[in-house]
């Protein structure tokens, strides 16, 4: 195993972009999650305009990997409507899980795909999940 | 003490991780065992297993030989006046719990309080914590001072005429700060208070009188000190244990049962219900006999050799945060700190690449956490097979994070 296998350029790269790691003023909803294990405690916000996402955010403190998936999630979500933004989140579990393999279907993540290698490092997948799993409490 | 030699006895240390030396940092954790004790357990189902107190045939004596001797091995160890004052358990948290559950319960009433420190380990917390909820009874929390030390006012004011027990920390397992124990059972003293002290980063690392300290409880486990996993002791005044009902009920703990009465074994026995784990007290045994070889004060001067050293050179790393007293008196091999741009969970997978071995997260101790305004930390610590290298390289990979991780920082 190498440094690079895990902090791969793109990670190391979204998880310094503070682009979407900001507070949401008038957020129509935000969700905590909290890993004690290893101390990532993300807040993602929602605001919604009708059904679709219009804007989206996250705070709080968390490692490389949670940050780069965060900042990719919000990204992706970006003009979708909550159940897409659902849908995406099982498709990124799925793929962590190394349940989804489908080429096609991962397309459909974006940039978030390139965390794909995570599915082989279970002391991450906690980290990579946390702000998806926000996602749906939301 | 030559740490080249001690390490040869310590299979474990000649691992490598990712085919780099393992460098293993994350002894308040846990301890690696050496061949003395690895055979010990081996040799004990070699030769002498046996279900101890019970049987008439040999090899229960032999068991049973095992057995009590481990208990006198321990008593010596700690400063104990009798066998009768050593419990052994499962591991530290268990002890607490036994002294929670069947001597503080049945002492503490509504209008009571108990006191522990906000530094404790949730395992020093909980238990009593618990208790005091049920009850109804205050809870106060001896704090820290800008230095990271519970000062002598703290102490007079947050143990008071209504406290009935003190549940605290020998040696924090975040800070590795030495706490004023003395002036704290000193105090508990004065107002009719029982005290349980936390031994579990102590008992490892320096000489521990328990007659001396004149403490009412205090415990520890096997495998912070080079034994095995599975056990830990309780030791508590003779007089008091002989108060407590019984944690476990079962076998081996009664004298004799009928129908309408049971008739309790009394300390030690009372207390240890159902097949110990002989295996392990051989093995603590066993670690002990090491760490006598060695000493306890030669064991004591290491740790703090490589406690100086450790905060000198990672003092030198820019961004760094230290946490924990300023002065190395009241300070053990443990240390606390972040880069304050790399989260410590990046930190700490990064080593691991290299083959190093430290914590990081929350060290079960919320409250410190929140009370230093922290959500985790990284952190090291050493025992008696640990370098002046092993430090030097912990620092270089902590370069290492920087050039990866960093936010501008080289």
């Amino acid at each position: 195993m190498d440094i690079n296998d895990i902090y791969t350029e793109i990670i190391i790269e979204k998880s310094m972009d503070k682009k979407n790691q900001r507070e949401l003023s008038h957020a129509d909803v935000s969700k905590r999650a909290y890993n004690a294990s290893c101390g990532d405690d993300i807040t993602i916000h929602l605001k919604y305009d009708g059904s679709i996402i219009k804007n989206a955010s996250f705070t709080g403190t968390g490692c490389a990997i949670s940050r780069a998936s965060a900042s990719m999630m919000i990204d992706l979500i970006k003009g979708k409507t909550k159940d897409e933004a659902i849908a995406l989140s099982e498709t990124f579990i799925g793929m962590i899980k190394s349940e989804i393999t489908d080429a096609e279907e991962l397309k459909l993540l974006d940039d978030a795909i390139y965390l794909k290698n995570i599915a082989k490092m279970p002391a991450r997948v906690k980290c990579a999940v946390l702000c998806w799993h926000a996602l749906q409490e939301c | 003490m030559n740490v080249e030699n001690i390490r040869k006895d310590f299979p474990i240390l000649s691992k490598e991780i990712n085919n780099r030396p393992l460098i293993y940092l994350d002894n308040a954790a846990t301890t690696h065992k050496p061949l003395q004790v690895i055979n010990a357990i081996s040799d004990y189902y070699k030769e002498y297993n046996a279900n101890p107190h019970r049987g008439a045939h040999a090899l229960s004596y032999a068991s049973t030989e095992i057995y009590e001797q481990g208990r006198q091995k321990v008593k010596a160890f700690i400063g104990a006046e009798g066998t009768d004052e050593i419990i052994f358990t499962h591991n530290t948290t268990e002890a607490i719990n036994m002294v929670a559950k069947s001597f503080l319960e049945s002492l503490l009433r509504s209008k009571d309080a108990i006191t522990v420190a906000i530094s404790d380990h949730h395992s020093c917390l909980i238990p009593p914590i618990e208790i005091a909820k049920k009850v109804g009874a205050d809870i106060d929390y001896l704090e820290l001072d800008e230095d990271c030390l519970i000062s002598d006012d703290e102490i007079s004011k947050k143990i008071h005429k209504g406290t009935r027990m003190v549940f605290v920390g020998h040696v924090s397992n975040v800070l590795g700060t030495i706490n004023p124990i003395e002036k704290i059972i000193q105090r508990a003293r004065d107002v009719n208070a029982y005290v349980l002290i936390d031994g579990a980063q102590a008992a490892p690392h320096e000489q521990v009188d328990v007659a001396k300290l004149d403490v009412d409880f205090y415990c520890f486990s096997g495998h912070k000190m080079l034994g095995p996993m599975g056990i830990g002791v309780l030791y508590g005044k003779k007089v008091l244990l002989e108060q407590m009902m019984p944690y476990n009920y079962g076998g081996n703990m009664v004298n004799f049962i009928t129908k309408d009465h049971v008739d309790y074994k009394r300390s030690p026995h009372g207390l240890e219900a159902g097949t110990q784990n002989v295996e392990a007290v051989y093995g603590l045994s066993a670690a002990i006999d090491y760490l006598n070889a060695i000493g306890m004060k030669k064991i004591k001067d290491h740790q703090s050799q490589l406690l100086e050293y450790a905060l000198k050179q990672l003092s030198s790393i820019a961004e760094i945060e230290l946490y924990g007293p300023n002065d190395l008196d009241y300070r053990t091999g443990i240390i606390s700190f972040n880069l304050r741009d790399i989260h410590p969970h990046d930190i700490a997978s990064i080593l691991d690449i290299d083959g190093i071995a430290i914590r990081s997260g929350y060290h079960c101790a919320q409250p410190l956490m929140n009370y230093l305004n922290l959500s985790s930390t990284c952190r090291a610590s050493f025992y008696i097979y640990n370098t002046l290298k092993d430090i030097d390289l912990l620092v270089e990979g902590l370069f290492k994070a920087r050039r990866y991780l960093s936010y501008g920082h080289q």
